[in-house]
């Protein structure tokens, strides 16, 4: 019988016992260990796994090293940013008068040269169009660094005498800029009253039936937020309705020019109720009416 | 009876386990060498086990994913003889096999050659309570068969229903659904040394596997060389191994007998080794390469270097003519086949309709075995190579390997055997609370 345990090296038996390919038994379990498909797929997916990230909470678990690593990036970050192709060192305003010019860039005050990661281009058109002057604003990053915003301008077509101030407003009422005196913009008409910047378009549309009596025109005058006087000169008044206030303004002019209403001594053309124009009459004007009147009823006695 | 009938019961569940997770392995420990096969099974289980055999005999449903051959230890005439050399042989072949197939493997079926097979016809019979053969019936009568009185401490390996008759109707296949009075069946029963196998299963336990079916190498060779008209008609498969020779005869497609002549290449290698005087590996060696079984002139001038390390020039540069070597080897393989002649003779294989003889096994290598076979077994001998299954690698193809392929036809399509069939509830022990509920299934 062969010795039960293999004995001293140089028997033969250990010689051969060495020679023998056979696995041992850990060797064949542990082969059979890792044959299995659940074990296999732990070992090589799920221990690098626990292990990165494992070795990533134990380096972050410190508050010194997080802070490091954070300042880390953020250098990194405003190193990248600050690149000089991501510089923009201009801002190009095209469109807008020298004042206007002015006005925006006192509106976006940028500390030129400055990365383009930190322009928030939506907030500065938001800025700029909130302007009173600007009716459209394109802001966009052109090559070289360069800023660009292209605005379009509001033009002033009236002057509002309001309550605060002498204002410029356009052709929707949009108030445009302040002027000191109402002598700035002669060439401007004149409007006055409360809410008569919400009736700029009627107001236009007024003027430009009243050409014939430009002449004479001193401004239109919002009464009472809902209907406008035309007021010329010599304090003469022409109360126009609220509705329709045109046709009858072109009924007065057509009464001026067949019967030189105007040049009379009338001091308002009362046209607030369309059906029966009314005047009022000046002082002279007046008298001379209560001196015919009296006349034909002396004559009508006289002829009884 | 019934433990045996449960065991037997337990290992096809454990197959049936196998077969769903797709890989089984199958064993062949011979004397010479251990092999091991992994097979994997894609689904074909199904359609099998629907309409009979499936196509390609059922073969087509696995395929070779593991092979490994490994020199045998431990083993004597087919029986372990030391349980750790076995055990290391088992496990070197094992882990081998699943490094080639990449894949685990819990499920073993396992072949063995020796543990003294020995063959038993059995007969019974019963009336039918009904007039159609139900499964029930089927299981009745093969409970009914009279056991033999098969020896102390032996066990049943296979118990194979070969033949059922109706009334007068013999050479039923399916009796099932038939109708008919009398049912009565043939069955074939094979017999182990129960300590050679409980000692085979404990070395394959301690591998960590689970042992799926058990098979005897002399059956397994058959099915895997025997083209079907030979089963059909009837046919002996005589694997010459290396330590046992298995005699198994086939007929209708069912094994009928299955015997084992303790004789081998082996011992034809010890006879060189004697006669020539060289170790045994040179001996095997030149088995091998210049080994035969008739001689020619021309072998007389064939000489083969023996070699040797002794240091003695005269000891080492000795030649022997091939004549010499074939005079050595030719008397034992007569020997062999006297004994396989003796075997067939008492199973009374010359009545059979076709007496075709086919030879395999390692010593079927040997050049001129036929025509010394069929002067001694009888005219119709052709050597046998195992059926070409799917995925084996070229080395796994020979003759020798035709027991392991054999093994894996056995693992694909098993064939009904006793304990496939239910219990019939008489079998049952007394009291026994499955019998109530038995009588409650049969009778409502």
């Amino acid at each position: 019988m062969r010795p039960l345990r293999a004995g001293r090296r140089a028997t033969p038996a250990r010689r051969r016992a060495r020679r023998d390919p056979a696995p041992s038994r850990l060797a064949y379990r542990l082969h059979r260990l890792w044959l299995t498909p659940l074990f296999r797929g732990i070992i090589r997916i799920g221990l690098p796994v626990a292990l990165i990230l494992g070795g990533g909470i134990a380096y972050l678990s410190d508050d010194a090293r997080r802070e490091d690593l954070q300042a880390w990036l953020a250098e990194q970050r405003r190193a990248f940013e600050e690149r000089p192709e991501f510089m923009v060192k201009l801002m190009a305003i095209d469109g807008a008068s020298a004042e206007l010019a002015e006005d925006i860039r006192e509106a976006v005050p940028l500390d030129f040269p400055v990365s383009q990661f930190d322009l928030d281009l939506e907030h500065i058109r938001r800025t700029i169009a909130g302007l009173d002057a600007v009716a459209d604003v394109d802001v966009s990053l052109r090559g070289q660094g360069v800023l660009q915003v292209s605005v379009r301008q509001r033009v002033p077509v009236v002057v509002w005498r309001g309550r605060q101030e002498i204002a410029l407003l356009d052709e929707t009422g949009h108030r445009v800029a302040a002027v000191i005196a109402r002598a700035m913009r002669p060439d401007l008409p004149l409007i006055a009253g409360d809410g008569a910047d919400r009736a700029v378009p009627e107001a236009l549309r007024l003027m430009a039936a009243a050409e014939p009596l430009k002449a004479r025109l001193r401004g239109l005058v919002r009464m009472g937020e809902r209907r406008w006087d035309l007021v010329l000169d010599r304090d003469q008044r022409i109360l126009l309705p609220e509705r329709d206030p045109v046709a009858a303004l072109e009924r007065v002019l057509a009464l001026d020019t067949a019967t030189d209403l105007l040049a009379r001594d009338v001091t308002t053309i009362d046209m607030r109720i369309p059906a029966r124009p009314t005047l009022r009459l000046g002082p002279g004007a007046r008298e001379a009416f209560r001196m015919i009147n009296l006349f034909e009823l002396e004559e009508g006695a006289v002829g009884q | 009876m019934s433990d045996l009938h449960a065991r037997q019961r337990a290992m096809r569940a454990m197959r049936k386990a196998a077969m769903q997770r797709g890989v089984i392995a199958v064993l062949d420990v011979g004397s010479s060498k251990i092999a091991c096969l992994v097979l994997r099974f894609d689904g074909g289980e199904r359609i099998a086990g629907d309409e009979g055999v499936g196509s390609l005999a059922g073969q087509s449903t696995f395929r070779v994913i593991g092979a490994a051959t490994t020199r045998s230890r431990g083993v004597r005439f087919g029986e372990v003889e030391a349980m750790g050399e076995t055990e290391r042989a088992i496990r070197t072949a094992l882990q081998s096999a699943q490094k080639m197939a990449n894949q685990r493997v819990d499920h073993v079926i396992v072949g063995f050659s020796g543990a003294r097979v020995r063959s038993y016809g059995l007969a019974g019979s019963i009336g039918l309570e009904e007039t159609a053969v139900s499964e029930q019936d089927v299981a009745r009568v093969l409970a009914a068969c009279d056991m033999p009185d098969i020896g102390e401490g032996r066990e049943v390996l296979h118990a194979q229903p070969v033949n059922f008759a109706l009334d007068h109707r013999s050479g039923l296949t399916d009796p099932r659904g038939q109708i008919g009075n009398r049912l009565s069946v043939d069955m074939h029963m094979l017999t182990v040394d129960g300590a050679a196998v409980h000692n085979l299963l404990r070395c394959i336990n301690r591998c960590d596997l689970e042992v799926a079916g058990l098979a005897s190498t002399a059956y397994t060779s058959g099915i895997s060389t025997l083209v079907e008209d030979e089963q059909e008609l009837g046919a002996a498969c005589i694997d010459m191994g290396g330590a046992v020779t298995g005699v198994s005869i086939f007929m209708k497609k069912h094994m009928i007998y299955a015997d084992s002549v303790r004789l081998g290449g082996d011992h034809i290698t010890l006879d060189i080794s004697k006669g020539l005087q060289v170790p045994l590996a040179t001996a095997e060696r030149i088995k091998t390469l210049n080994g035969g079984a008739v001689a020619t002139g021309m072998d007389d001038r064939e000489m083969i270097e023996l070699g040797g390390d002794s240091g003695d020039w005269e000891h080492d540069r000795r030649t022997a003519s091939r004549a010499e070597l074939i005079g050595i080897m030719r008397p034992r393989i007569e020997e062999i086949l006297e004994e396989v002649r003796l075997r067939l003779d008492a199973a009374g294989f010359e009545c059979l309709p076709s007496q075709q003889i086919v030879l395999t096994g390692g010593v079927s290598q040997i050049p001129g075995l036929d025509g010394l076979a069929a002067r001694i077994l009888g005219n119709s001998v052709r050597l046998g190579r195992p059926l070409r299954v799917q995925g084996l690698p070229q080395a796994a193809t020979g003759p020798a390997f035709s027991a392991v392929v054999g093994l894996s036809l056995f693992a694909a399509h098993p064939q009904d055997e006793w304990w496939d069939f239910e219990m019939p509830a008489e079998r049952y022990p007394a009291r026994s609370l499955r019998r109530a509920v038995r009588w409650f299934k049969e009778n409502w």
